[in-house]
């Protein structure tokens, strides 16, 4: 018997907004069911024909915690489909498809919708411990009295909110710290960045006007009447140059950095969502395939070395495993968290001492930038973290049939010193 | 078989299950009392039984009310107050039977199985939103005449009980234990157990204290003389308001409440079985009650020959054009059939603003508390859309609501039919362009026809399918079954122009502009036609409509009957000055913050005439309703309607008819065929060939017929 395949047969996104823009009063469940819905539409898969419901989120919201389900229960869908959601930081869409590529592969499930959701317009804003623990106290007290007592305990201070954290528990550095740091340790000029940042805008820009990106998107209707339709994402800048970029003040080291908010991806807002399913079903049922998964592969560094270099470790793991090299791929999508991550990553694969560090007797390859990023990365697209993995793999697959190339290779880094790498071969 | 089933516990609580046979549901009926009554005595005589519990066999329904083919049966009102004496008779008994009697409600809880309740000692009611309990009889022109009248004010007050008694109404359970009209509220699952218990622990103690406080307005109004004096004149002006004194009922129902509150029982009952006599078989109430078999037995008619054809089931509607009618459809859909629903017009933003409208109307439900919070965001979710026709390859139904025209609607058809799985149907929401014309070059014919609801959609009762020549059963059938889980009555009419009701009302509104120019004011024509019993007056009603589309669909029915039916020249004035209606927030009338208030002085400029001082109402009725009556008659005689019975709920659901005549055609037969005639031909004398009484109508004049057999 040949072995069960997944394939992936479709993908359809929201727009991906700047955080705190078109998607400000929308939830994260609303803008995972969205993307959801148009998925089901236009690959014409029946809600009862699915499996299993997964879903990438980073920062969860409060009243709905398990985001996939809340997707699953989608009146699309029978109530009785499982759905679990996952973390694994940016790269927790590519991890949600990993995950229904194994379901799918020992036999579990025959089709699975796996995605991804972030809204940071709609973050759980905390109470301090303090208020907290006053609170519990007061949801337990047992009488009127007992219950004014522990307000009256409440000082201002303790009413000062408190956000999720955006820097890394074990460290305390901050991502966009870390980036200024593999700059430096890497050598990575500010013009090199900035050279990354003006190709995501202008390739984006092009993938727009022509369609490729906007392909994949779900129109969004927003305003009270809903006729203010978004059909693109809203982060993407044709208009700028690198002397526009050069301008910008670095963020996070005022006076030697080379990080500005211009060379790095801007938080975001939206949902992206495939369909991944085995291959036998998919031709049972009369849906193309787009691309096969060959292969994936998870890697973690020191969090407190360099942050960001988890893909240089991922992809050679992942290119192994599917049984080729950096020379047999045909199109590279990197997630670009910042610019100076991407050219760390970029300058690792191609060095020869970083191929003793991995333990290979040569580099893992030069990245071909004609090849790679094509329509553009998350600078110009916008980074909604959980999202970011299934926004990649629906456009490289989609790119992958259109060039007509036979593999294509997936790179995300992630917190944590996470990174993450996945292979698709044209089906 | 038996209705009732009888077991009792090891404590000694009998439990009566009671499931009339063959019926979907418990009707009661005269025999069921007789034997619920003697099955009583028995466990009375049965020293091992200390209490008694009262439940339905039937799923999901109680007691839906008492069988209402008795009523038909009344001959007199001295039948029909005897009749309401037994009932009386019969729950005295039961509310001074000896042991405790614990009513167990689960289901729709009607009529006489309220008035059967309220007079057990006890009540629980399972918190499904299928238990209803209420008291519809107004509806049918009586009142509740098993003592409801007098028992329901004094277990919830009378401000509570003439808001349900006098709108006919029905409550959810959780209302109905916040008025105090059940005891317990608990799940369905437990419902038995817990009347088991109530039974046993009134057994043991006796019946216990009602410990219900009154607020501080329940006190004033409902517990002191001068209170309730109060209550019933508010309610006497919102009566006379809402019936225009075209229904006796309500106002005779009112008075018994009083008689009860005021003068005790013995006389509360004494007028309710009076009031119920004189009531039952008053025309009015006669007219309702047939409406009531007609709409029922329209549940069960797909509009086809019974068995000859294999209704599909809708689960995905596509709609093309997202304007107030495609949004109205779709919203309509999503919270009455909730099925899924995909939205397709070329302007995005139009696109945007019809998932807004359609969500608009589930929302509305949520504000009406029809549903909750949770079942509001899953109907949500059922309605997308997009500029092109994604989604419709998996649609069962397309309907398309885009512009009036043909060559349009002709290219959406071919569109839609190139993705189009080959069962599913296609069905346009024209109101004026022949459906076989749509459906001249489609590649399924047999899947096309006309589905014509009425604006706004989610209101409007009625729903015309249009059948053409080439139209299969099986898909008649299955539009007429969706329209039934739309929640619409379905008429299945004739491909002719105007289809049934527009055919109808075209002559009315035609003969509304002669009269405006003729120089009768505005606000009298309308106000003559709301005194006869319309819900609105003809000109507002084309205000409402819009006088554009009023104009066009005039031109059509001149096309095809001729003069007859030319529109007035005040339409095309109208038009010309860019006089639309309500929506252009100028009309006949003047709209302030699109509110209607006066007529518009300057549309008696615009046609250069005076308002007359004084005008016959008289004249006007007859030349606005005959005109309507005579094109009706005319109409069923070309077989535009299936039925008389189909032609009457049309005209009273479509136009609001006044449902107290019971339809046109019951009123032709009221007033006698030759009557009509006589005076279609003294207007045709007196203001031309247009009221010249049908042949149709002349020949059932001659031959003495009417449109129904059964007087």
């Amino acid at each position: 018997m040949a072995p069960r395949q997944a394939v992936v047969v479709a993908g359809v996104r929201t727009p991906f907004v700047r955080a705190g823009s078109v998607f400000k009063d929308t939830s994260a469940v609303a803008l995972a069911r969205y993307a959801t819905r148009e998925l089901l539409a236009r690959s014409g898969i029946e809600g009862r024909d699915v499996d299993e419901v997964i879903f990438g989120q980073v920062v969860q919201g409060v009243a709905a915690p398990n985001v996939a389900r809340e997707v699953s229960l989608l009146p699309q869908f029978p109530r009785t489909i499982p759905a679990y959601s996952l973390n694994r930081a940016c790269a927790s869409a590519g991890q949600a498809i990993s995950a229904a590529h194994d379901q799918i592969v020992l036999g579990h499930a025959d089709v699975v919708v796996a995605g991804g959701v972030e809204s940071l317009s709609d973050i759980p804003i905390l109470h301090s411990r303090r208020m907290s623990q006053l609170l519990v106290a007061a949801s337990r007290a047992k009488s009127l009295s007992e219950r004014i007592g522990i307000f009256a305990k409440i000082r201002p201070r303790d009413l000062v909110p408190v956000s999720p954290a955006i820097s890394e528990p074990s460290t305390g550095e901050s991502m966009g710290q870390s980036a200024e740091k593999m700059a430096k340790e890497n050598g990575i000029s500010r013009e090199a960045q900035d050279r990354i940042a003006l190709m995501s805008h202008q390739r984006a820009a092009a993938a727009t006007a022509d369609g490729r990106l906007t392909a994949e998107i779900a129109p969004w209707f927003g305003g009270r009447a809903m006729d203010e339709v978004t059909t693109s994402d809203n982060g993407i800048r044709a208009d700028t140059s690198l002397a526009a970029l050069a301008g910008l003040r670095p963020v996070f080291d005022r006076r030697y950095g080379t990080v500005t908010a211009g060379n790095a991806s801007p938080l975001t807002d939206g949902a992206a969502a495939t369909l991944v399913m085995v291959k036998a079903k998919a031709l049972a049922l009369g849906v193309k395939p787009l691309a096969t998964i060959r292969s994936y592969a998870v890697a973690a560094v020191d969090p407190g070395w360099q942050l960001l270099m988890g893909p240089v470790f991922a992809v050679p793991k992942a290119l192994d495993r599917a049984g080729i090299t950096l020379a047999d791929v045909g199109l590279v999508e990197i997630h670009e968290a910042f610019a100076a991550q991407v050219l760390s990553n970029v300058e690792a694969w191609a060095s020869k001492g970083w191929a003793e560090k991995l333990g290979r007797s040569k580099p893992v390859g030069e990245i071909d930038w004609d090849r790679t990023n094509v329509s553009g990365g998350s600078i110009a697209i916008g980074h909604p973290f959980g999202a970011t993995g299934a926004r990649i793999v629906t456009t490289l697959a989609n790119e992958m049939q259109r060039r007509d190339v036979q593999f294509g290779l997936v790179s995300i880094c992630a917190q944590g010193g996470m990174g993450f790498a996945m292979v698709l071969e044209r089906s | 078989m038996a209705v009732l089933t009888t077991w009792v516990t090891e404590q000694g609580i009998a439990i009566i299950s009671i499931d009339v046979p063959g019926e979907p549901v418990n009707s009661l009926g005269m025999v069921h009392s007789e034997e619920l009554a003697a099955a009583l005595d028995a466990l009375n005589a049965d020293a091992t039984v200390r209490a008694v519990v009262l439940r339905s066999g039937k799923a999901d329904s109680f007691i839906a009310g008492a069988d209402i083919n008795q009523f038909v049966a009344f001959r007199s009102a001295a039948d029909a107050e005897a009749a309401s004496r037994s009932g009386h008779a019969f729950l005295e008994r039961v509310e001074s039977f000896p042991k405790p009697i614990v009513v167990a409600i689960h289901g729709a809880c009607l009529g006489l199985g309220l008035e059967l309740s309220l007079s057990c000692a006890y009540r629980v009611a399972s918190d499904h939103p299928k238990t209803q309990l209420g008291l519809p009889e107004i509806q049918l022109g009586i009142l509740p005449g098993a003592g409801g009248c007098y028992r329901l004010p004094r277990q919830i007050g009378a401000r509570a009980a003439l808001d349900i008694i006098l709108a006919g109404k029905s409550e959810r359970a959780a209302k109905a234990f916040k008025l105090g009209l059940i005891d317990e509220l608990v799940p369905e699952s437990i419902l038995i157990e817990t009347a088991v218990k109530a039974a046993d622990r009134l057994a043991r103690d006796g019946k216990p204290p009602r410990k219900r406080m009154p607020g501080l307005q329940a006190a004033l109004l409902d517990r002191t003389t001068l209170g309730r004096r109060l209550v019933y004149r508010t309610a006497r002006a919102q009566v006379l308001k809402k019936t225009g004194g075209h229904y006796p009922a309500p106002l005779r129902a009112l008075d018994v409440v009083r008689i009860g509150l005021e003068r005790g029982k013995e006389a509360g009952l004494a007028a309710e079985a009076r009031e119920f006599g004189e009531l039952a078989v008053t025309p009015v109430s006669r007219h309702l009650v047939q409406i009531f078999f007609a709409t029922t037995a329209m549940k069960k008619d797909d509009g086809v020959e019974p068995g000859s054809a294999a209704p599909r089931e809708i689960n995905r509607l596509g709609v093309v054009g997202s304007g107030f009618m495609g949004a109205g459809i779709a919203g309509t859909a999503m919270t009455t059939a909730q099925v899924e629903v995909r939205l397709k017009d070329a302007d995005p933003s139009r696109v945007g603003k019809g998932i807004r409208s359609a969500l608009d109307i589930v929302q509305g439900q949520l504000i009406r508390k029809k549903i909750t919070r949770f079942e509001c965001e899953r109907l949500a979710a059922l309605v997308s859309g997009g500029t092109d026709f994604t989604g419709f390859g998996r649609a069962d139904l397309v309907i398309e609501a885009v512009f009036e025209d043909l060559a349009v609607k002709q290219q959406v058809l071919a569109e839609v039919e190139a993705v189009l799985a080959p069962t599913a149907l296609f069905a346009s929401n024209t109101s004026t362009i022949p459906i076989a014309r749509i459906a001249e070059r489609a590649r399924r014919p047999e899947n096309v026809l006309g589905m014509h609801f009425f604006s706004p959609v989610d209101r409007m009762p009625l729903l015309e399918i249009i059948p053409t020549a080439r139209t299969s059963p099986d898909a008649i059938a299955t539009a007429v079954r969706f329209g039934r889980k739309l929640g619409k009555t379905v008429i299945v009419v004739a491909d002719r122009p105007g289809f049934w009701v527009n055919r109808i009302l075209a002559p009315y509104l035609v003969e509304a502009g002669h009269l405006v120019v003729e120089g009768v004011p505005i606000d009298v024509i309308d106000r003559t036609m709301v005194k006869f019993g319309m819900p609105v007056g003809p000109i507002a009603l084309l205000d409402e409509v819009g006088i554009d589309v009023a104009a066009k669909g005039g031109v059509v029915m001149r096309e095809a009957f001729g003069d007859r039916l030319a529109p007035a020249e005040t339409i095309a004035k109208m038009v010309e000055a860019k006089r639309f209606g309500r929506k252009a927030g100028s009309g006949f009338y003047l709209y302030h913050d699109g509110n209607q208030t006066d007529p518009d002085p300057q549309v008696y400029r615009l046609f250069g005439i005076k308002p007359l001082a004084t005008v016959d109402a008289g004249q006007i009725e007859r030349r606005l309703v005959y005109p309507l009556l005579n094109e009706a008659a005319r109409a069923v005689a070309e077989g535009v309607v299936r039925s008389p019975r189909d032609g009457d709920i049309g005209a009273i659901f479509g136009i609001g008819f006044p449902p107290f005549l019971g339809g046109p055609l019951r009123f032709v037969d009221s007033l006698g065929a030759a009557a009509v005639v006589a005076t279609l031909e003294d207007l045709a004398r007196a203001h031309g060939p247009r009221f010249a009484p049908c042949e149709a109508l002349v020949e059932m004049a001659r031959q003495g017929r009417a449109f129904y057999r059964e007087a």
